[in-house]
């Protein structure tokens, strides 16, 4: 028996893989897409993710950890379940994205259930500054609206729902003319 | 004249049945009904340049695909990580279909029979309009064996990227969809020959392929009475920074660029003048407010030394000392670089040292020659273009505020307590001649 064979994969976590793998001409084009499904099961990509991973596509969990360390949201040590990612890249950091993103850290920077990391470009500088909350894009923020964007996190409630993204109509105004 | 954003917030229009009944995938049928020869020719003849930051002519770049029964791949790039950049965010939340029917029309020209979208991990929402939208369209035979009985046959994957600048470099973004790091690859051989599993691939901007149903539907010679002579059609563009109404405009190629700084988006606040803008993204040189009466096309802004890169004006008020500005620019890059190339990987690092030791008043005017000297051999010497695009904002701000950042010495300097340089003490002996003269 092979080691591979010997490793325990959750059956979910498997089929996603599998499945993911089966897109492609090449299995390997899957790595990503695997990745991140057994970050979400296991909160980020432990050394058990990775062989996990590994074992099912077939590759080394060398392989899979050089991959893993280079893209910013796969994670590398255990982090907290939610995340919030401020932008703090030169559109959003020109209105004000720094003082944001100091705020959120002093707020929620120690509680084990937050992610708050400061982040690059999220392509939203038109709510500037913004922030993306468990993958939810909210803003224009202001440093008021942070206790209530972590109390809609910690209650499950949509966050802001009045300061998402999803939400928001064309700025060119011919273009609903 | 609205192409793309015409009546964009119509609900619904993500879905199938609202795009249809705007007579969406009648392009697509047109386009099936004419050969791929006819179909690439209404791509050329429309002038079209590319939408996501070089600006080469979309035609021509199906055309370097070689003919034949190879396997040929379309790839979409959808990692829009230029910073300041969000207009194909937009387009692909808001209007997927168009977008799909592009990459069926454009994979119809080029031959290629295997097609991804290749869209940034942190556009969560909009993938998943994308893949909701391509189940629709599948389940209607737009995409899959045969299209329409055409004999033409596409398969698509949205595939989702996890957080890296560099994947949006094209041969980046081919590494990382074959599922390694995304370090970019020596060219040639260019994409076209040689990209995706080593075959030949056509790599295309979002809104560059979300532009190919319009094409189609009025005729590459219509479309290109759009715009100016050497930059065709509409642009979208992404205005962001100190302006009071950011968002994405569609706008004519042509236009006076202080038609979109203030027209469009209003400008910076009251009491405030613009000190200076990006005209194509961070990564594009920088421009001054004089320069707002230039024409906003891919010629005027190569001739004023910048470039119109992916459309992102992003504008800087006269409140924000230029240091950080460079800084914030800087730093990005140093994050992002994949650290292949030594001129890169090291120019980036030391740029941001040479930034932070002007701030921190331990550096002297000699600095700002080193980091000019530094911008200069970072360009051209590396791989793909990301240490340019550092060395060329930044060399940019270098010879466009240099007074600027010898004040910025001065005063840090003084700040620190460690007095002032001598240049600085020579400057202050003829201000007090002068003022003895007068």
């Amino acid at each position: 028996m092979s080691q591979a064979e010997q490793i325990e994969v959750p059956e979910e976590l498997r089929a996603e893989i599998e499945a993911h793998m089966a897109l492609y001409p090449d299995s390997r084009s899957a790595a990503l897409p695997a990745l991140e499904a057994a970050q979400r099961v296991h909160g980020w990509c432990s050394p058990e993710a990775i062989e996990q991973t590994a074992s099912v596509m077939g590759v080394t969990p060398a392989y899979l950890e050089a991959v893993a360390t280079f893209y910013d949201m796969l994670e590398t040590e255990p982090v907290g379940r939610h995340s919030i990612y401020v932008c703090t890249n030169i559109s959003c950091s020109l209105c004000g994205a720094d003082e944001l993103f100091q705020a959120v850290q002093a707020a929620a920077g120690a509680d084990p259930e937050f992610n708050v990391r400061p982040f690059e470009c999220l392509g939203a500088c038109d709510i500037a500054p913004m922030a993306s909350v468990d993958g939810v894009y909210v803003g224009p923020l202001s440093i008021d609206d942070v206790p209530q964007l972590l109390d809609d996190v910690r209650s499950d409630r949509p966050v802001l729902p009045e300061k998402q993204l999803a939400r928001r109509i064309c700025a060119d105004t011919e273009a609903n003319a | 004249m609205k192409l793309l954003f015409e009546n964009i917030d119509e609900p619904g229009l993500n879905t199938l049945e609202v795009y249809a009944r705007r007579g969406g995938y009648e392009s697509l049928r047109k386009a099936l009904a004419m050969s791929p020869e006819e179909v690439l020719a209404q791509l050329e003849a429309s002038g079209l340049r590319g939408r996501g930051g070089a600006g080469f002519a979309m035609g021509k770049k199906v055309s370097f695909l070689p003919k034949g029964s190879i396997d040929k791949y379309l790839v979409c790039n959808a990692d829009e990580s230029e910073p300041g950049t969000f207009k194909d965010r937009e387009l692909m939340q808001k209007s997927p279909h168009m977008l799909i029917e592009g990459i069926v029309i454009a994979s119809y020209a080029a031959g290629a029979n295997r097609s991804f979208i290749y869209i940034r991990g942190e556009y969560v929402h909009q993938a998943d309009m994308l893949d909701a939208a391509l189940a629709q369209a599948r389940e209607a035979g737009y995409v899959g064996e045969d299209i329409l009985g055409s004999g033409h046959s596409l398969s698509l994957v949205v595939h989702r990227g996890a957080g890296a600048y560099i994947c949006g470099e094209e041969t980046g973004l081919l590494d990382s969809l074959e599922g390694k790091r995304g370090n970019p690859r020596l060219k040639p051989p260019f994409p076209a020959n040689q990209g995706l599993y080593q075959g030949p691939t056509l790599i295309n901007n979002v809104e560059t392929l979300a532009t190919v149903p319009t094409i189609l539907k009025m005729g590459g010679e219509e479309y290109a009475k759009l715009g100016t002579e050497t930059s065709k059609g509409t642009k979208l563009v992404s205005v962001s920074g100190h302006v009071q109404r950011p968002g994405n405009y569609e706008i004519e190629l042509g236009i006076p660029s202080r038609e979109i700084v203030y027209g469009l988006a209003g400008g910076p606040a009251e009491g405030r003048e613009v000190k200076c803008w990006f005209p194509g993204g961070s990564s594009s040189p920088v421009l001054k407010k004089e320069d707002l009466d230039l024409p906003y096309d891919f010629d005027s802004m190569a001739k004023a030394g910048s470039m119109l890169g992916s459309g992102a004006v992003i504008v800087v008020d006269d409140s924000t000392p230029i240091l950080d500005v460079a800084l914030k620019v800087a730093k990005f890059y140093r994050h992002e670089s994949c650290g292949k190339c030594t001129p890169c990987r090291e120019g980036t690092n030391w740029t941001v040292k040479m930034l932070e030791r002007i701030d921190a008043g331990t550096a002297t005017p000699m600095d700002i020659e080193i980091m000019a000297s530094v911008q200069e051999h970072i360009i051209g010497n590396c791989l793909c273009v990301l240490g340019d695009a550092m060395a060329m904002p930044i060399g940019s701000l270098i010879a466009k505020f240099r007074d600027e950042f010898e004040a910025h010495i001065e005063t840090a300097r003084a700040r620190a307590g460690l007095g002032a340089s001598e240049q600085a003490l020579i400057a202050q002996r003829e201000l007090a001649g002068e003022v003895a003269h007068a």
